[in-house]
């Protein structure tokens, strides 16, 4: 099927016609998000500038089965946002209005399409900031925050986009306006804000947000440490932890990682130390400058050979660029890669990484690592060219990578989501029970299966099967299964 | 299990021969170095006007490759996003890839120019303006008052376009401010000597525009570089560097201005080739890479590229020689686009700004933004360019200054059509050096 044209004059009458698109060559620049491997052309995209037009939107896509996928700033690093042959991408690229900062009660009220850290800007005037820090924050918006559940290096003391965001206007599947969460941290009820935060864009799209506001910490401390192996800066995370010290954020990078946001940022970083933690503290002046303290003699008792401590605001500004930029950066080091998102006990740092490296080394390889140590989620990024025909070598690498985490008691996703590129391996994490409770929550929400289909939850075609125009499938071309 | 995130292999394969021609396409390698992460989004002002992703520079970059792998033609959407792009490269600054926006566009543009076949009033009006701002003794019939109807129409284009779209010509004279006649028709000295220690010589290009209607930067720009110990030529008949017509892809015409403009400068014995035209600065500086493929131009234009310097370049080296006379106030510094993004030249002009006692610097919200002058830009997208000039205006007067300044003509007229010229002065930075070495209230203008 394609959308005949009622249904697109209908989305015409719903919006304003010069906000949807439908020639093709427009629409293919919103066939994939930040994960291009995966690409789908979709029939319309919809450029609507308030909730009621995206309600009204919603409702034509109900009254004729057409599916749709939302998109924020296309950042999404698991295909979360891929469009659906047949279907419409709405975009919330124009709701990006702050619409109120309450500095009494801490909190600020905004559209979707605005960035997370335009969030910040807004409440900076009053002492106040928003905690969570994806380190896309510059671009990536709150609506797809509140869809990934995302977090950031600092969601290790503060925590996930879910502890922050109080309440949700959400335009249902149906097209109904609803809002879920109120304006005190517990409601009555089932916490339904807290099944839509997270759902990935599969339960319905939110027009509004209410998130909570941090005062700004009295004081931060931000520290890079040298060490002589990964094992020793793994060791060191380990012990500021077991310390009792609850660290703002610590973040680790190997030497691909440094070499790669080096060349990038300039930040300061010591090219070829086989690994480096940023280590930050904040809160009160006295607490910080104890535990501070501490932190530096765990650092040296591991063998620390360099240890840098930001000396102004611009010099942990200059430490924080290079984190954030490394994943981009790392197409300054290697013509092709693979960003992977996978979580592992914190206590097993040491271990995975070994076997990363090991593994890595087989392959012929390799692997840089930039992660959220504190909470132990790691992004291995698998280096590789694809002129050279190594594809499909780093392919299976990062696969195995992966699977090595939930082996080793981890998780599939720490915060890209699952999205289009891990629907497949859910089984691999959950019990069919636990994959038809998801379901059947999701049916509730979305029925008629218009909203995001095809995402986070395995369906029944072909696993390992992509999305788009007609390509066979591996077991078909081996003859041996047929296509009905 | 994982895909790759942005890689040449990920992309469909070239199914087509590319659409562009043979002559100098986007590069390959640099199409592929976009990781498509979107950092670039928040920093581009038609995506933060628009909110679309074909106007933003992932969006522009992706449709580059669709087209050179033969999936998209260049007419239609293809040129109007490419179009729309105002040049400003704030996207160059935010990539962390190291994505060199400003090359691909300075290919893909003169692949228009020659392969896309416009419509008859953007043509006209194309044509009509190239045929009036690259030339001197044209831009100053055009500055006296009324003059443009009466004069210009000897000049055919100009005719062609009074004649079909008379609405067009009206906004192009809307935006050349008056010029009193003794600053239209005044003229540099050849040659001024360095006061004080020679510390080298400069030449100075003169420019057009800002020649004809910024008469007055010039001058400030010799005084101040003779006071910094700097022996000034300023050679009689240089035309213009060509910036204009290469940032709108009319790249042959661009090429024969760049010889031109080499081959009047080279042999001329002097340190640096100086121009306090960001724009200017950003094209000179390129000629090297332009003419690289041309045997009997390319080490002559990279010599060239390689002593041009922005006036604030020159003048931060070292220590100030000049006693600088206090000028107080809160100076808000707008930087130029072409001076920022193109040539990464930030803190020179703040430094220069710095040194005049009693100057408190502030930096204007939204720094990296651009003003929506963008060379021709506010002539072909007069909506575009006025949302953006508002909004600058806006950011300009939340830090409340006493004094706006900023390095390029385009940047000066935009902000001062949105500013209202009346409110606070307007300048370069060099005219207010000028005012603090010589002593004397600042200018108005």
């Amino acid at each position: 099927m394609t959308l005949d044209g009622v249904v697109r004059r209908a989305f015409e009458e719903a919006l304003d016609p010069r906000d949807v698109i439908c020639d093709e060559v427009r629409c293919r620049a919103y066939e994939c998000d930040g994960l291009t491997g995966y690409r789908v052309v979709p029939e319309l995209v919809l450029l609507p500038r308030d909730a009621a037009q995206v309600a009204a939107a919603v409702r034509v896509c109900a009254e004729h089965a057409v599916p749709f996928v939302a998109r924020g700033a296309g950042t999404g690093l698991s295909g979360g946002a891929l469009p659906v042959a047949d279907g419409v991408v709405i975009s919330l690229a124009r709701l990006k209005r702050v619409l109120e900062v309450d500095p009494v009660d801490r909190l600020a009220v905004v559209e979707p399409g605005v960035t997370n850290l335009e969030i910040t800007a807004a409440a900076a005037p009053h002492g106040l900031y928003y905690a969570p820090d994806p380190s896309s924050q510059q671009v990536c918006t709150i609506g797809g925050n509140v869809a990934e559940n995302s977090g950031g290096a600092h969601c290790l003391k503060y925590g996930f986009t879910t502890n922050h965001v109080l309440s949700c206007e959400v335009v249902l599947p149906d097209g109904s306006l609803v809002t879920l969460g109120g304006d005190s941290g517990e409601q009555a009820g089932p916490d339904l804000r807290g099944v839509f935060l997270g759902s990935e864009g599969t339960l319905g799209i939110t027009t509004k947000i209410t998130v909570r506001l941090l005062r700004t910490p009295e004081s931060v401390r931000t520290l890079l440490a040298d060490f002589p192996s990964v094992t020793a800066a793994g060791d060191v995370v380990s012990d500021v932890v077991a310390a009792g010290i609850v660290p703002a954020a610590v973040e680790m990078m190997d030497t691909l990682a440094i070499e790669a946001a080096e060349q990038a940022v300039h930040a300061g970083y010591t090219l070829g130390t086989p690994a480096a933690l940023v280590v930050e503290l904040d809160g009160p002046e006295a607490e910080c400058d104890v535990q501070f303290e501490q932190v530096k003699e765990i650092c040296e008792r591991h063998g620390c050979t360099r240890l840098h401590i930001a000396g102004s605001a611009e010099e942990r500004a200059a430490i924080w660029r290079g984190r954030k930029a490394a994943f981009a950066a790392v197409g300054r080091i290697s013509p092709d890669y693979f960003v992977q998102d996978g979580v592992v006990p914190r206590t097993r740092l040491a271990e995975v990484l070994g076997r990363i490296a090991e593994m890595g080394d087989e392959a012929g390889l390799r692997v840089a690592n930039v992660f959220h140590a504190g909470d132990g989620n790691l992004h291995p990024l698998v280096l590789y060219s694809a002129a050279a025909g190594e594809t499909e070598r780093a392919e299976h690498l990062s696969g195995a990578i992966a699977e090595l985490c939930v082996e080793l008691g981890g998780s599939l996703s720490g915060e890209h989501g699952i999205g289009t590129d891990k629907a497949c391996s859910m089984p691999k994490m959950f019990g069919e029970e636990d994959l038809e409770t998801m379901r059947r929550v999701r049916s509730a929400f979305d029925p008629a299966g218009i909203c995001n289909p095809g995402k986070v939850l395995p369906t029944p075609r072909l696993c390992g099967e992509r999305p788009g125009r007609y390509r066979p499938h591996a077991l078909e071309e081996a003859g041996v299964i047929e296509r009905l | 299990m994982t895909t790759p995130a942005g890689s040449a292999e990920t992309n469909l394969p070239q199914t087509a021969p590319s659409s562009f021609d043979d002559r100098r396409p986007p590069e390959r390698e640099l199409l592929d170095d976009c990781v498509h992460c979107g950092f670039c989004l928040p920093t581009c002002p038609t995506y933060q006007l628009w909110g679309e992703e074909m106007d933003s520079p992932r969006g522009r970059i992706y449709l580059m490759d669709l087209a050179a792998k033969g999936e998209i033609a260049l007419d239609g959407p293809f040129t109007e996003h490419i179009d729309q792009c105002l040049g400003c490269m704030a996207c160059v600054t935010a990539c962390p890839s190291g994505v060199q926006y400003d090359r691909l566009l300075e290919s893909v543009r003169p692949q228009i120019e020659r392969n896309v076949e416009r419509d008859t009033g953007d043509r006209l009006f194309r044509d009509a303006i190239f045929s009036l701002f690259p030339y001197r003794r044209r831009l100053r019939a055009a500055a006296l008052p009324g003059a443009l109807y009466q004069r210009l129409r000897r000049i055919p284009a100009v005719a062609k376009l009074a004649a079909k779209l008379p609405g067009r010509l009206a906004a192009m004279e809307s935006l050349l401010p008056p010029v009193a006649v003794r600053d239209a028709f005044a003229r540099l000295p050849v040659s001024t000597p360095a006061a004080g220690p020679r510390r080298g010589a400069v030449a100075l290009l003169s420019g057009c525009v800002q020649d004809v209607f910024f008469h007055r930067v010039n001058e400030a720009t010799v005084r101040v570089l003779a006071a910094e110990g700097y022996d000034v030529v300023v050679p009689r008949d240089q035309q213009c560097c060509g910036a204009l017509e290469l940032h709108a892809g009319r790249e042959d015409s661009a090429l024969g201005r760049a010889k031109r403009t080499i081959a009047r400068f080279e042999p001329l014995a002097v340190d640096a080739i100086v121009t306090n035209v960001a724009g200017c600065g950003s094209s000179m500086k390129e000629y090297g890479h332009l003419l690289a493929d041309d045997p009997e131009w390319a080490s002559r234009a990279e010599a060239f590229s390689a002593r041009v310097r922005d006036v604030h370049e020159v003048l931060a080296d070292g220590e100030p020689q000049a006693p600088r006379h206090p000028v107080p106030g809160r100076v808000a510094y707008h930087d130029a686009c072409h001076l920022g993004h193109a040539q990464g030249v930030r803190e020179q002009p703040r430094a220069v700004l710095r040194g005049v006692p009693g100057v408190e610097l502030v930096d204007i919200p939204e720094a990296a933004l651009c003003c929506g002058s963008a060379g021709i830009y506010n002539l072909l997208f007069p909506d575009a360019a006025a949302d953006l000039g508002a909004r600058k205006a806006e950011n300009v007067r939340s830090v409340r200054p006493d004094v706006v300044v900023t390095a390029n003509p385009g940047c000066l007229l935009q902000i001062g059509k949105h500013l209202g010229l009346d409110t606070v002065p307007l300048l370069h930075p060099v005219q207010l050096l000028d005012a603090s070495i010589r002593g004397v209230p600042l200018p108005r203008t």
